[in-house]
């Protein structure tokens, strides 16, 4: 088990067609690492969820994993334009994802509260100047 | 059941992972969502959708999920089969409808995600 490994991924708004290459090449990282499956599944979803969220909402920024002893973080930070209100955006159902996406399979506004459900702790803080997304998962 | 199992019951026509039919599935679920099969689906669950784009196989690499089932006939697009293939999920087509193919597995014994 490594310690310290950081690494930043950028995000671009509005590229769908490469939406999840950032959650594959962090799943291929916890892999290398050896990390539990079952914790790498946990992270590869709510990374997922939260790189499309970025590509369909935001206007783009960068994902960044850190992994340490006890545990692996993810923080996604874009640039706007903020979640207007952050408590409708955690209900399941709610969406104010584009028909083009919704059309793709998307969309359905059950992201963020999947994000919640797959990792030990969330914080979110949200501005029209940009969203901050923290995810932490234990290890151990 | 293998996918080898679940691709005779179905009779399908297999366009990518020939060579890993032989993986066990303990589950499958029907959707075209795939942000309700981010919600739900458990590990090695084999998937029938009828949904055609490279994100159903990015879904499914997420969730370790083994094998993409298209119904109806639908044929993948390149990118999807060109994912496919990288990320090792093997993809199957049939000919029933998402409901016909959803009960002849579970008539068979492949039970729901839960």
């Amino acid at each position: 088990m490594s310690s310290g490994y950081k690494e930043s991924f950028s995000i671009v708004a509005g590229d769908f067609a490469s939406a999840g290459e950032v959650s594959a090449r962090i799943k291929s990282i916890l892999r290398m690492i050896g990390i539990d499956p079952a914790i790498i599944r946990r992270v590869s979803i709510a990374a997922y969820e939260a790189e499309l969220n970025m590509i369909i909402h935001s206007f783009g920024g960068e994902m960044t994993l850190k992994i340490d002893s006890g545990s692996i973080h993810i923080d996604c930070v874009d640039t706007g334009p903020g979640i207007e209100d952050i408590e409708m955006a955690m209900k399941e159902g709610f969406s104010t994802a584009s028909p083009d996406i919704q059309m793709m399979g998307f969309g359905a506004g059950m992201g963020l509260p999947n994000i919640k459900k797959n990792s030990d702790e969330m914080e979110i803080r949200s501005d029209p100047g940009g969203t901050h997304l923290h995810l932490k998962f234990n290890i151990v | 059941m293998t996918i080898a199992e679940a691709a005779a019951i179905l009779n399908c026509k297999t366009v990518c992972g020939a060579d890993k039919m032989d993986r066990p599935v303990s589950s499958a679920c029907g959707a075209d969502l795939m942000s309700d099969v981010l919600t739900f689906v458990k590990e090695n669950c084999l998937l029938l959708t009828g949904m055609v784009n490279a994100h159903v196989v990015r879904t499914a690499e997420m969730l370790d999920v083994p094998c993409i089932v298209l119904v109806r006939g639908k044929v993948p697009t390149q990118d999807m089969i060109e994912l496919a293939e990288q990320t090792g999920v093997t993809l199957l087509t049939c000919e029933y409808t998402l409901y016909e193919a959803c009960g002849r597995l579970y008539q068979n014994g492949l039970p729901p995600c839960k």
